[in-house]
């Protein structure tokens, strides 16, 4: 099988404002939703108290709701998690309630309002510790970013560098833009799957990038955009093989993988497919713009004729 | 070219050996079993405590799958549940016949059913996490104000009998906030006390402020001390958490201490979080009372006619003894107690030290009764234990107690950590709970393999049908990968959570790219018409800097989330950057190494199965194909 069959380079270079510009507007679009609803963030970085049951039965989400404001909670949330007969309690943090009260309290009202509930997992998160996550997670993204810049400005070029961190955090507010948009519940674990795919798809740059400079290297004669396009046609094949092969595995999670690690692996989808678009066309004509050009490759001084650029022998 | 020397040949298959053993324990699942361990530091778990266990279930007819000691108790592998249960409650009756004192704690356990051999390579499974096995997980926060300023009252206690031994008239002293400030109406004793403070009490910090005849000296305290009292108090606190938790029976418990002021407490299989809750907040309180030593007293009580507002007691050596119901003192007054040596007899002995208050009052005490005997009562649930009842030989000021006579080192080391466990070192509170069903972890387990096994499936089926032998090798290569992984985390014995398998399976759908860039590579060299064994050479040359650039990116995402991650988080880290590891040596060793000793000693090669290679300028891509 052989999926790929390009007899040319395929000019990406030429439609390079036009990839840039969807992705501005995509970008636009997700800070928009970021600001207008907001992150709908769990229990772990608010504080409060989480609570899983499980009916015999499908659960009757109405009389569940009706028990526990009559036992005095406000502002609760309460839904299927999973099934039918799996049900989530969100209750926000209170001043004057302890933890040890919180988890026996409700399972007491449910006894009385909507019987047959058995507890599966509790989760009370203090205050304090829901802030230290939120501060600990832009830590985190903060190192990230900053010793992916650092890296691949040592490796390669600080215009590599530049426009793989542009095109990769930009993957990063979309993929919060989806959740803003969806209200979809953003957890520590999909902060980890936001973290997990920045490191994921800056490799898609690195790919490309380390083509461009083996071009420039061997290559005379070629203008930057004929060597971007070039690189960019003879990793495609590589790029959609590995992207769909670790997506086959993010969509078993998806399917298998129940209502605990699907926005894990919702948050994956999201950040490969946007992964793979950004990385190789947004990124690509960001270096482009940004100047590089032959030079910055060719090392005067190491530069020895019949030399092979490589140093491997065949 | 395409040949390795033996060494590295060698190297994979001592790789592969290693993967194996250690991921073998994972494969013969756990086996229901019974734990009895101590819970008095001076009772001792021995192979007598194995041969009684033993006797026990033999005469029962209880069938027994093997018993052994080793440091945290003795543990009996059974049958099945059944036995366990029969076996559990057996054991129960046996070791603790007073239900309400129990000496040993006997608990429900999983032993690995790897036989003996594997666990004497340390190849032990996996260790999971709670939210696979199911438990309760508490953050516990120690307030250390609390536990500073209580430290600082002692201290002001102390500097005031300080003062006075060495006749240094001061104008009062007192805490005030963090410090402890002394009020001097002269210049010329300030600087006296100044000089007595730096020789007696080096913890202390000093600092002048005041003029005229309004003078103070400022004591803070140092540092290094605050940083001793903040680890005393946390080890304390532990401490204290640890015997109390014994009695719930948990076979494994984790106590551990999570930054400077924090206490993780995990239990797990524990399902009742209210008694769990119960036994973590509760507050042991430590009472100091007049034993009655009227002559006759004791005869009655003993007869069943206990005089009135006496209690009977037994003392720890079996002995009856009568004490007052009237409490002299209460825990809340002693400040801190250790084991040590009498100074003159360096016979071992046990040292209290009281704040102020509870000084004044006990000097009253021990002046009006020399000769006479006290009792230290510890009372938990409104239940009372004589820690000792020691005889008051002398009037004793200035708040340190010392208690000697008559005991072992082992005794004193016992007493202290009684009358220590009285109270915590300092108040504590539940920030972060977590409760998970035993259901819940059983099924997460099953989901989390579930989609690692189909996804695995998948990414075969696609590698070999477009790559052929070349995707074989890369399945192969994937299947060792996951075989590392999985030893390294039994090896290393992480926490497995639900993340980790999530880290798990997404490290195989990144990990197939570097077989992916290898195997696309070499196509592309025989595309551009390279001799099928230069092919393989230099496709996996040139592939070898990608895959390293691509992997140190993920790498440093990784490390990122493991330096900055908690809890979930952090499980998911620690796999994902091994998995990184691991992959890289898998991808790039192991699959060279079987592509080398499938091709490699073949003189004359014309093809690589490695899928159809489809040329610009060929029809339909029928050229240079598979064989």
């Amino acid at each position: 099988m052989e999926f790929f069959r390009i007899k040319k380079d395929i000019p990406f270079m030429r439609h390079a404002l036009v990839f840039n510009v969807i992705s501005l507007i995509t970008f636009l679009l997700a800070v928009f939703f970021l600001f207008h609803r907001g992150l709908h963030v769990s229990v772990e970085f608010t504080g409060g108290t989480l609570i899983e049951v499980h009916y015999a039965q499908a659960a009757n989400l109405e009389q569940i709701r009706t028990g526990l404001e009559k036992a005095g909670y406000s502002d609760i949330a309460v839904q299927n998690f999973g099934s039918s007969q799996d049900v989530m309690i969100r209750l926000p943090l209170k001043a004057d309630q302890t933890s040890a009260k919180v988890g026996e309290s409700v399972m007491a009202a449910l006894d009385t309002e909507a019987p047959g509930a058995s507890l599966r997992r509790v989760e009370f998160v203090g205050p304090q510790v829901g802030r230290e996550l939120a501060e600990n997670g832009s830590l985190a993204l903060l190192l990230v970013v900053v010793g992916i810049v650092i890296y691949l400005a040592l490796r390669f070029e600080w215009r590599f560098s530049v426009s793989a961190i542009i095109a990769n955090l930009h993957d990063v507010v979309i993929i919060l833009g989806f959740f803003a948009f969806f209200q979809w519940e953003f957890s520590l674990s999909v902060l980890a799957a936001v973290l997990a795919v920045l490191g994921y798809s800056v490799n898609e740059s690195v790919v490309v990038f380390d083509r461009v400079r083996e071009t420039f290297k061997k290559v005379r004669g070629l203008t930057t955009p004929q060597v971007l396009d070039h690189a960019i046609t003879s990793t495609i094949s590589r790029t959609i093989i590995t992207h769909g092969c670790t997506q086959l595995m993010v969509l078993s999670m998806l399917v298998f993988g129940g209502a605990t690690l699907y926005y894990f692996a919702l948050a994956l989808t999201i950040g490969i497919c946007f992964g793979i678009y950004s990385s190789v066309l947004v990124a690509s004509p960001l270096v482009m713009w940004l100047g590089v050009s032959r030079e910055h490759f060719i090392k005067p001084v190491k530069k020895i004729e019949g030399a092979n650029d490589e140093g491997a022998v065949v | 070219m395409n040949r390795y020397p033996l060494w590295k040949y060698i190297l994979v298959v001592v790789a592969l050996l290693f993967g194996l053993i250690y991921t073998l324990p994972n494969f013969f699942g756990e086996s229901p079993a019974v734990q009895v361990s101590s819970t008095k530091a001076t009772l001792k778990v021995d192979t007598k405590t194995l041969e009684r266990v033993e006797a026990t279930l033999k005469t029962a007819g209880v069938d027994i799958n093997g018993t052994f000691l080793d440091t945290t108790g003795v543990k009996v592998r059974l049958k099945d549940t059944d036995s366990q249960l029969k076996a559990k409650d057996l054991l129960e009756k046996q070791f603790n016949p007073d239900a309400s004192d129990p000496q040993y704690v006997v608990a429900l356990n999983l032993l690995s059913s790897s036989p003996q051999w594997l666990t004497n390579l340390n190849a032990l499974p996996m260790y999971l996490g709670l939210d696979l096995r199911g438990g309760v997980h508490f953050l516990l926060q120690v307030d250390m104000k609390g536990a500073m300023t209580k430290r600082l009252d002692s201290m002001a206690a102390d500097l005031r009998s300080l003062m006075r031994d060495k006749t240094i008239r001061h104008g009062g002293i007192g805490r005030e906030g963090e410090r402890i400030v002394i009020r001097f109406r002269d210049e010329d004793t300030r600087t006296k006390a100044r000089q007595v403070l730096d020789e007696n009490q080096p913890d202390l910090q000093l600092a002048d402020q005041g003029e005229g005849s309004d003078l103070k000296l400022l004591a803070t305290l140092k540092p290094a001390a605050l940083k001793r009292i903040q680890e005393s108090a946390i080890k304390q606190n532990m401490g204290t958490l640890h015997n109390r938790i014994n009695e719930l029976g948990v076979a494994e418990p984790v106590i551990a201490q999570q930054g400077a002021d924090r206490i993780v407490v995990q239990l797990p299989g524990v399902q009742d979080t209210a008694k769990a809750k119960d036994i973590l907040g509760r507050t042991a309180t430590l009472e100091i009372r007049m034993v009655d030593e009227t002559s006759g007293a004791l005869e009655a009580a003993q007869a069943g006619q206990v005089p009135f507002g006496d209690e009977l007691y037994v003392e720890r050596g079996g002995r009856p003894l009568l004490v007052r119901k009237q409490v002299v003192l209460t825990g809340d007054r002693l400040t801190d107690a250790q084991a040590g040596f009498d100074n003159q007899t360096q016979e071992p002995a046990v040292h209290l030290t009281l704040d102020s208050a509870g000084s004044r009052i006990f000097k009253d005490i021990t002046r009006e009764n020399i000769g006479k005997r006290m009792a230290i009562l510890l009372i938990e649930k409104g239940k009372g234990e004589v820690v000792t009842a020691p005889v008051i030989r002398s009037e004793i000021g200035g708040g340190r107690v010392q208690i000697s006579g008559a005991m072992s080192t082992m005794e004193a080391n016992d007493t202290a950590l009684l009358l220590r466990a009285g109270s915590l070192a300092a108040p504590m509170e539940i920030i972060e709970e977590r409760t998970i069903g035993p259901s819940l972890g059983a099924e997460n387990i099953q989901k989390g393999f579930h989609s690692t096994m189909w996804g695995f499936a998948a990414i075969s089926v696609f590698m070999i049908a477009y790559y052929m032998l070349f995707g074989l090798v890369s399945v192969i290569c994937l299947a060792s990968n996951l075989l590392f992984l999985v030893a390294l985390l039994s090896l290393l014995q992480a926490t497995l959570t639900l993340p980790g398998i999530a880290a798990i399976a997404l490290a195989l759908g990144m990990a197939i790219d570097a077989n992916v860039l290898i195997n696309e590579r070499i196509r592309e060299e025989l595309r551009n018409g390279s001799t099928p064994q230069a092919a393989i050479h230099t496709g996996y040359e040139r592939a070898f800097g990608t895959i390293i650039d691509s992997n140190i990116t993920t790498l440093i995402a990784g490390v990122a989330l493991l330096i900055f991650g908690s809890g979930p988080i952090r499980g998911f880290a620690v796999v994902h950057c091994l998995g990184i590891l691991t992959s890289l040596f898998s991808a790039v060793v192991v699959s060279r190494a079987l592509i080398n000793l499938i091709y490699g000693r073949r003189r004359r090669l014309e093809s690589l199965a490695i899928g159809q290679i489809w040329k610009p300028g060929n029809k339909a891509g029928a050229a240079a194909a598979t064989k």
